[in-house]
């Protein structure tokens, strides 16, 4: 009978990852509707020492697979430590961050162990099967919930005869549970049998990523500026805070043919068209040539000393303020919640 | 009579419609402010093939239809007049007289680096007192030895300067009137040949216009297309067959001129509602649409029977009148839908309304079509 | 070097609206197009060829309705020397292991020494369908390649995570999963459409063609492990919040318990 409901927790150069953590904390949530148990599955090189944080974080129990194959991410090896792992333990449920390594080691599994596997989870629960005949003694199954089409719709998928069923899921979507160091789990370590065909790629070099300029259009956050920020230097204050939340500052027209930015940075009918996760517009008006360019944004955020600008229209969050006091205090708190994220993380 | 088109023309209009969006498109301003030779999209044009559609394999060209070449010389126009008119210039007025009428040697010299695009081609046939009574040629040729020595000057030559092969039209004979006119192709370079300052136009504005300027111009007697005093017919049906692709152009510029408008007109809000929710957006729109949709299809027509080798001259006057009135009423129409916002040069509408007037002009001028047209009634 | 190119034609995801009033979507005069990363795997393989400059072929393979014609055509007007659609009404309803499977029996049944699939659609989004393909043909994969070199019987590529990146080398046969970064896709050559329609050949292999090389069971709707339970349109946007007395603590305080709420920090 498969049982229980299984995280692989990724790290790189020994630091466990942000997202399997926020893992952990999902699948207590899942495994508690099952009544079941959450396990970790920690794989790497000299990793044993990090099992406990996973613990801390929400898991009964973790498996280690300790192997030197395991010290730099590549497909095969990993992916012969996970087959190993569920063929061992059968797990009910096995989810993934959908990282560049959780997309590539998870397909990989699931076409070995033949199951199903939903890619990018934005929601999971668990529910009764919907075709069961008798709803009292159904199944409870995993439905996992996904943007498709481009991000225009959303489906929910389930998997009702195949074991595990798989899911990688989006970073940052998930909350993680609060670190509890007094909680206690089992740590088992597991043997690994590589075969000659997990090492048929090697790498050749490790390199470490230097910053490229960014295009405004692929930026998640945009801090944007218009007419009343009042000069270049208010692109200064943008900066700062476009900085804390890893973003890009942008621009309407009317700055940029001002002279104060660039125009790579325009926003807008004549500029480029964005969607960032978030777009925070500074003293835009929002008339309909900059709207083209950001309408579609998936958060908008509008601080504007008019209290009719059209901008009010498409913005979730409206603030008829002073940007010039507003976003300097806004830089601030968003430091202060980032650096007590990370304190929580440590 | 199937009027709809190939797989392979649609795949090719998918082609030209990609790059005309994703290559000339974000150039068009620029190019029309600057009046700057769009040398970049002129060289990837040749690298695609786009510079010799119509003609051989064994000229180096890729083989396809006269509809295949309208088709691509359309697409561009729909993003920028000047684009197209120089790969239209090039493609039909130098191009294809080598083609038609040159020596097999000729062909063989000049043909495979037009057709790829290395080298560009452009067209002499206009003096300042030569427009549409084209036989008052006063550039004079006279031979000597194994040359001919010109002399004269050329006016209003597209891709003037920038294209590397000229097909000049002189007077060897004057007393022959239109027989006594002789073709000759004219490399760049030649000693004694030069050009005169660039025009400033009311559009195509980033198209090379110039004078050529021949002061004792030394071309070897083997660069004559034709005979002596068949150069007037060859010019003539040069430009009949070119005729058509100008109509393409003319009707590119007007189906980019509608196709932006209709976006516009959702997206504008006057009165709490969109534009186009009104009923004058709606008739306008209607009757620009049909009328572009017949010019198109005159024009396709001309294209068609040039291709199954029938007479077309009638349909090729035809197709360039209606086009070229069309693109210019649909353009200048298009913009008073964009109200104030038209009249300003970040919008593209008055662009395409600038350059839609020349298709009414050059090439053979309305009323020349009307002649052609007119002498096909045999009503005289 | 047989280079084998896996390709999805897709609806241009870009140029799907929701429908206000009935918040559905419209699909309604969207084109079709070749799927952006395959794309870029195309002009990945047709470099690799011009490079080798050895006899090396680059191949198309498709699965999908018989629609996905135009596409093919397309990859072969890029300068693909041949083109397979794998179409059958069996394989329809087919999630990403069922499609893997019929796709990996296609590439074995033509042959191969490398195959390039794009990373993700743009419809589907799963990026699976590839590293599905090699378990199933059993050979080696890198995904979010950048950069593909061949050396000698050696492939070397620079595979591309969020905070480094790996050079790897791979033996040949392998499976590369391209990003649209790969490469710039080329345009279509005037003669290249001519030759796509009367040189080259796009050829159909159905159930019967590959029923040999896989167990029917694992294919279609039945062999499916997933099934989508429903879709549905995302949240609405609706109204925003509109503050227009806030104090500028009161004002950031406001937009970060936002922020916090839709997970954006």
């Amino acid at each position: 009978m498969s049982k229980d409901v299984f995280v692989f927790v990724e790290q790189r150069d020994g630091v466990i990852s942000k997202v399997g953590i926020e893992l952990i904390g999902e699948a207590t949530r899942l495994a508690a509707k099952l009544n079941e148990k959450v396990v970790a599955v920690l794989l790497g090189s000299d990793i044993k020492s990090k099992a406990n944080m996973c613990i801390e974080y929400g898991a009964d129990k973790v498996v280690v697979v300790d192997a030197p194959q395991l010290a730099e991410y590549l497909t095969d090896p990993y992916a012969r430590a996970i087959e190993t792992v569920i063929k061992k333990y059968d797990p009910e449920i096995f989810i993934y961050g959908a990282t560049s390594i959780g997309r590539d080691l998870a397909p990989r599994v699931s076409a070995r162990v033949h199951t199903g596997l939903t890619a990018d989870c934005t929601g999971l629960d668990i529910q009764p099967d919907p075709k069961a005949a008798d709803p009292a003694a159904a199944q409870l199954l995993l439905y996992m919930t996904r943007p498709a089409f481009g991000g225009n719709i959303m489906a929910t998928i389930i998997c009702r005869d195949y074991r595990p069923q798989m899911a990688t899921v989006r970073p940052g979507v998930m909350q993680a549970l609060e670190k509890d160091a007094s909680r206690k789990g089992a740590i088992e370590e597991v043997k690994v049998e590589f075969k000659p065909e997990d090492a048929r790629v090697k790498i050749r070099q490790v390199l470490k990523e230097e910053k490229k300029t960014v295009d405004i259009t692929e930026a998640k956050v945009l801090v944007s500026g218009g007419r009343g920020i009042g000069g270049p230097k208010g692109f200064d204050m943008l900066k700062d805070c476009a900085a804390v939340f890893g973003g890009e500052i942008s621009s309407s027209r009317a700055c940029v043919d001002a002279g104060w930015i660039e125009k790579s940075r325009q926003v807008g009918q004549t500029g480029k068209t964005v969607r960032p996760d978030l777009y925070l517009a500074c003293g835009i008006s929002g008339a309909i040539q900059h709207l083209a360019g950001m309408e579609q944004s998936n958060f908008i955020v509008a601080i504007n000393k008019n209290d009719t600008a059209p901008i009010f229209d498409v913005a979730d969050v409206g603030i008829v303020g002073d940007l010039k006091v507003i976003v300097p205090k806004l830089t601030e708190a968003i430091k202060k919640v980032k650096a007590a994220k990370e304190a929580k993380e440590d | 009579m199937d009027f709809a088109l190939s797989k392979e023309h649609v795949l090719l209009q998918e082609l030209y419609r990609k790059f005309a969006e994703n290559e000339v498109k974000p150039l068009a301003q620029e190019i029309d402010e600057e009046e700057k030779f769009p040398k970049e999209i002129v060289d990837k044009l040749g690298k695609y093939g786009m510079l010799g559609i119509a003609f051989p394999t064994e000229y180096g060209g890729q083989g396809a239809d006269y509809l295949a070449y309208i088709m691509c010389v359309e697409q561009l126009a729909k993003f920028c007049g000047t684009t197209a008119t120089i790969v239209a210039a090039h493609s039909s007025l130098c191009v294809y007289p080598i083609f038609a009428f040159g020596t097999e040697e000729q062909k063989r010299k000049y043909l495979p680096d037009l057709t790829s695009g290395r080298k560009l081609g452009g067209f002499a046939l206009t003096e300042p007192g030569a427009g549409t009574d084209s036989s008052m040629q006063q550039t004079k040729a006279v031979k000597d030895g194994d040359n001919y020595i010109l002399n004269g000057t050329k006016c209003f030559i597209t891709n003037g300067g920038e294209a590397d092969v000229y097909i000049v039209a002189t007077m060897t004979d004057k007393s022959k009137g239109n027989h006594g006119i002789t073709s000759f192709i004219v490399e760049k370079g030649t000693p004694g040949f030069s050009f005169g300052k660039h025009e400033k136009k009311m559009g195509i504005r980033g198209s090379a216009t110039c004078d050529l300027v021949f002061e004792n111009a030394v071309i070897p007697a083997k660069n004559m297309i034709g005979q002596e005093g068949q150069g007037f017919k060859i010019m003539m049906q040069t430009l009949d067959a070119g005729r058509i692709s100008m109509a393409a152009l003319a009707m590119g510029l007007g189906e980019g001129a509608f196709d932006i408008t209709v976006k516009y007109v959702k997206e504008r809000k006057q009165f709490g509602r969109s534009i186009a929710s009104f009923q004058n957006t709606q008739f306008e729109l209607a009757d620009i649409k049909t009328k572009l949709d017949a010019a198109q299809l005159i024009c396709y027509r001309a294209a068609c029977e040039k291709d199954a080798g029938r007479p077309f001259s009638m349909y090729a006057a035809q197709a360039k009148y209606l086009c070229a009135s069309t693109a210019s009423d649909v353009t200048r129409r298009c913009l008073q839908l964009f109200g104030g916002y038209g009249y300003m040069r970040e919008y593209d509408i008055e662009r395409m309304m600038r350059d839609a007037k020349i298709t009414e002009i050059y090439e053979g001028t309305n009323e020349v079509q009307k002649i052609v047209i007119a002498n096909h009634l045999k009503i005289k | 070097m047989k280079i084998v190119v896996c390709v999805k034609q897709v609806p241009d995801t870009t140029e799907v609206k929701l429908d206000p009033k009935t918040n559905t979507l419209i699909r309604d005069g969207v084109p079709s197009i070749i799927n952006p990363d395959d794309k870029a795997g195309i002009e990945a393989a047709l470099e690799l060829k011009e490079r080798l400059n050895d006899g090396s072929t680059v191949t198309i393979v498709s699965m999908g309705p018989p629609q996905a014609d135009v596409a093919l055509r397309e990859a072969l007007a890029m300068g693909a020397d041949e083109a397979y659609l794998l179409s059958d009404r069996k394989f329809g309803g087919s999630d990403t292991y069922a499609t893997s499977t019929i796709v990996a029996a296609g590439v074995a049944k033509i042959g191969y020494d490398i195959v390039i699939t794009g990373r993700q659609a743009i419809d589907g989004d799963t990026a699976q369908v590839g590293p599905q393909i090699a378990e199933h043909l059993g050979i080696p994969q890198v995904s979010y390649a950048e950069d593909i070199q061949i050396e000698g019987k050696t492939v070397v590529v620079k595979r591309k995570y969020e905070d480094r990146e790996h050079v790897l080398e791979l033996p040949i046969p392998c499976l590369i999963t391209a990003l649209a970064e790969l490469a710039s896709p080329r345009y279509m050559s005037v003669r290249g459409v001519m030759d796509a329609y009367r040189v080259k050949q796009v050829k159909i292999l159905t159930f019967e063609d590959l029923k040999d090389m896989f167990n029917p069971d694992y294919i279609g709707l039945q062999g499916s492990p997933t099934n989508v339970f429903k879709s549905f349109p995302k949240q609405a946007k609706g109204k925003g919040e509109y503050y227009p007395d806030l104090s500028a603590d009161e004002a950031v305080n406001t937009i970060v318990a936002k922020l916090e709420e839709k997970h954006i920090i």
